[in-house]
């Protein structure tokens, strides 16, 4: 059925279907409305057999889910931001129990300095924590994607976060195509765990494991996600057979081939690069576009492969990783040995500055002519960087940062 | 079950029931109905033999009664989840386990949350039969996971949590917890300088903070009264909602008592009013276990190499009067010296 709709209500009507057992709930910004929108379905009876638990912290909130995965119950919550790296222990935890969670990630950036929007700082800090991690270029996949992934999490024994950007999705109201509960059934096995807390079977689970068998463990978690390499593109071939509609799979190719210069991202900005380019086409080569929507496991060989002709490749990160650069491009750099190209990293968006087409093409048209640095900050106000930089020369005690790029942007505007 | 010649001598002796853990009545001797689970030969045995925990450890004993009590009252239907600690590392060493019932550990500071989660997944499958349990140390207890706990009680998730007590973090090497007792000695609260051992702080007295989250049932217990343990635990057992269970285990190791001691230090520290034994229902403390015989908290420090300081090489009268103050102010909160010397509950 095709409604005109929120992002958030989408996944958690998305989530309804899926007929989850257990859905723990804890308020942040900006996955909020999703597990609102969860609890008024529970309490009118729109989603039947399934307890909604509202939890006191984002560490319950796993936690709760833990113990209910665990028992047996197909399970659900999201969290963003600060949420997740308050959970971070129990994300590491869920992981390596193989318990089949399944965690909208509203992405946003970390503080200090606090910020409420959107980047991908919080899903780049659990990028090895065990998860398959999907990212939803739209809101119809977003939704999709949360119904492929309680069969690939139940699948694989895996918890899967389903990644979709704070703002730009989550609260960005599209018309979009909601399957109806018949067809979801007919596309979600009901839940058979791997292992389950049970009186009539006892099993022991989360024993203490030494040096000798512990790396064994994590080479099964490894080879655990190789094989997600493989399901995830039948999970999306059935998909689209059941729904009619391409969703998920590794990544989303657009005028790939042929093309000398691709650019790699995550997300929303698939959009806005895709319009960037075909503007760019109308004064120079066609440059591709790749969208990760799965990020973890990282697809390497097929990545590699889907960029053996590639010659330039520009990764448009939503994340930075201080000191080393973007997360996304070290990934790439490793899949891409031996091609003959070069990688450069665009970081992006940070804490919900909008990536602007104008801005991606100007870009593009440096990167076209070899211009572009290793490490480029899109928009950076470099005026009051350096301002900043120059009061630190000046003296050890000059304050808090952010409060003084916030006088300085006062004083100086957007120069 | 028909009367045996044991039976009747006991109803001619008229034995007390308070006897039992104080002059270690054996259950021959008591009426087939007040025989502890222990006792019986079909107890579940939820925590079997062959674990690793060290000589005297009142955190095995206290989970095996505790356990077989609950198990029996809920027909073997449990679910026990454990926070990280000696009785989570001493009873599943990979891959080998001591639990006989369903068993998950996951977190140090997130048990209580996990048990609800399980206590869910049960209400939505339709099976509450199956009761949740919580377990877990008092570093695990009254500090890292005391968030997750006051969640669980605040809504009152149909699940028991036990704190085995053995106050301080035991697991990691005896460092000071937020239930260790001033003065006491830990690996971080050395028996050094101008006041040995730990500070005199506020106290944080987790089982009064559960009683004042009004959940139906709130109970504290010790390895020295084995039998009051396990009714506590059928109490418990028979209604639903957030319950909890504060159970004094000694620890030989972390307090450098003798491993055959740990129910006599157990006892002292209740007869001397700093552990004091009750129970409560709703907000309101129902009962308590009378004091028959009051003793110096000095006769319960001198058993354990913790508060050796406060007696070598000169008594620390100062602290030592500050440690009876607040034996003292349990006495007296509990009115645990009133005349009837049969417990309350």
């Amino acid at each position: 059925m095709l409604k005109q709709i929120e992002g958030s209500r989408a996944v958690a009507e998305a989530v309804a279907l899926c007929r989850p057992e257990v859905i723990c709930a804890y308020p942040i910004t900006p996955q909020t409305h999703i597990v609102e929108a969860c609890g008024e379905f529970v309490k009118t009876g729109q989603l039947q057999n399934c307890e909604y638990v509202n939890v006191e912290s984002e560490f319950a909130a796993l936690s709760v889910a833990i113990g209910a995965s665990a028992a047996g119950a197909r399970t659900y919550t999201a969290t963003a931001s600060q949420g997740l790296l308050f959970m971070a222990e129990a994300v590491y935890n869920a992981s390596g129990l193989g318990l089949p969670i399944v965690m909208t990630l509203g992405n946003r950036a970390i503080g200090a300095p606090i910020n409420i929007w959107n980047d991908h700082s919080d899903a780049m800090s659990m990028r090895d924590a065990g998860w398959i991690m999907l990212f939803a270029e739209t809101n119809q996949e977003a939704l999709d994607l949360h119904i492929q992934a309680f069969r690939l999490a139940e699948q694989l024994s895996c918890p899967i976060m389903v990644c979709m950007d704070g703002f730009i999705l989550t609260h960005a109201y599209e018309r979009l195509e909601i399957p109806d509960q018949a067809a979801v059934d007919a596309f979600l096995p009901p839940f058979v765990p791997r292992q389950a807390l049970d009186p009539a079977d006892p099993y022991s689970i989360g024993a203490m494991v030494g040096p000798e068998a512990f790396t064994e463990v994590r080479y099964l978690a490894h080879d655990k996600q190789l094989q997600a390499l493989e399901v995830i593109p039948e999970i999306h071939q059935s998909f689209k057979e059941q729904f009619g509609r391409e969703s998920g799979g590794l990544f989303h190719t657009y005028q790939v081939e042929g093309a000398a210069t691709v650019v790699v991202t995550m997300g929303s900005l698939a959009g806005t690069l895709k319009d960037a380019v075909d503007e760019l086409a109308q004064e120079g080569p066609q440059v591709g576009v790749i969208s990760l929507s799965c990020y973890r496991p990282f697809p390497r060989t097929e990545l590699r492969h889907a960029l053996e002709h590639a010659r330039r490749v520009i990764v448009v990160e939503k994340a930075v990783a201080p000191g080393a650069g973007g997360v996304v491009s070290m990934d790439l750099r490793m899949a891409l040995q031996g091609v003959d190209c070069y990688v450069k990293t665009v970081i992006a968006g940070l804490g919900g500055r909008p990536v602007t087409s104008p801005s991606l093409q100007s870009m593009l048209r440096r990167a076209l002519k070899g211009e572009l640095a290793d490490l480029h900050f899109l928009d950076l106000n470099r005026g009051m960087v350096d301002r900043e930089l120059a009061r630190q020369r000046r003296g050890i005690a000059t304050g808090p940062v952010a409060e003084n790029l916030l006088k300085d942007a006062a004083t100086h505007g957007a120069d | 079950m028909p009367q045996t010649k044991l039976d009747e001598l006991s109803d001619q002796q008229k034995v007390k029931f308070y006897q039992k853990g104080t002059f270690t009545v054996g259950n021959r001797l008591v009426d087939p109905d007040k025989r502890d689970v222990q006792a019986s030969q079909d107890r579940s045995n939820a925590i079997t033999s062959g674990h690793r925990a060290c000589q005297g450890c009142g955190e095995a004993l206290g989970a095996r009664f505790a356990l077989d009590a609950a198990m029996r009252a809920a027909d073997s239907k449990v679910i026990a989840v454990n926070a990280t600690g000696c009785l989570e590392v001493f009873s599943t060493p990979y891959p080998e386990t001591s639990w006989q019932l369903p068993w998950m550990h996951s977190l140090f500071g997130n048990a209580p949350a996990v048990a609800t989660g399980v206590q869910a997944a049960m209400r939505a499958k339709g099976r509450e039969d199956v009761r949740a349990i919580a377990q877990g140390g008092d570093g695990g207890t009254t500090d890292i996971g005391f968030g997750c706990l006051s969640g669980m009680f605040e809504r009152n998730d149909d699940v028991l949590y036990i704190c085995y007590d053995n106050e301080a973090y035991m697991n990691t090497g005896v460092q000071r917890s937020s239930a260790t007792p001033p003065t006491a000695r830990t690996a971080t609260t050395p028996a050094v300088g101008d006041a040995p051992g730990n500070v005199f702080g506020t106290g944080k007295n987790v089982p009064l903070i559960a009683l004042a989250h009004n959940i139906p049932y709130v109970a504290t217990a010790s390895v020295s009264n084995l039998h009051d343990l396990e009714a506590k635990v059928q109490k418990a057992m028979s209604l639903r909602g957030a319950r909890y269970l504060h159970i004094f285990v000694p620890c030989p190791l972390g307090w450098g008592s003798a491993a055959e001691d740990t129910i006599k230090v157990a006892r002292l520290a209740s007869e001397c009013g700093l552990f004091p034994l009750w129970e409560g229902e709703l907000g309101v403390v129902t009962g308590s276990d009378p004091i028959r015989k009051k003793v110096p908290v000095e006769d319960y420090l001198k058993t354990q190499k913790r508060f050796a300081h406060l007696f070598k090489p000169e008594r620390d009268e100062e602290r030592l009067a500050a440690l009876q103050r607040m034996a003292d102010h349990n006495i007296e909160r509990f009115d645990l010296l009133r005349e009837d010397k049969e417990p309350a509950i």
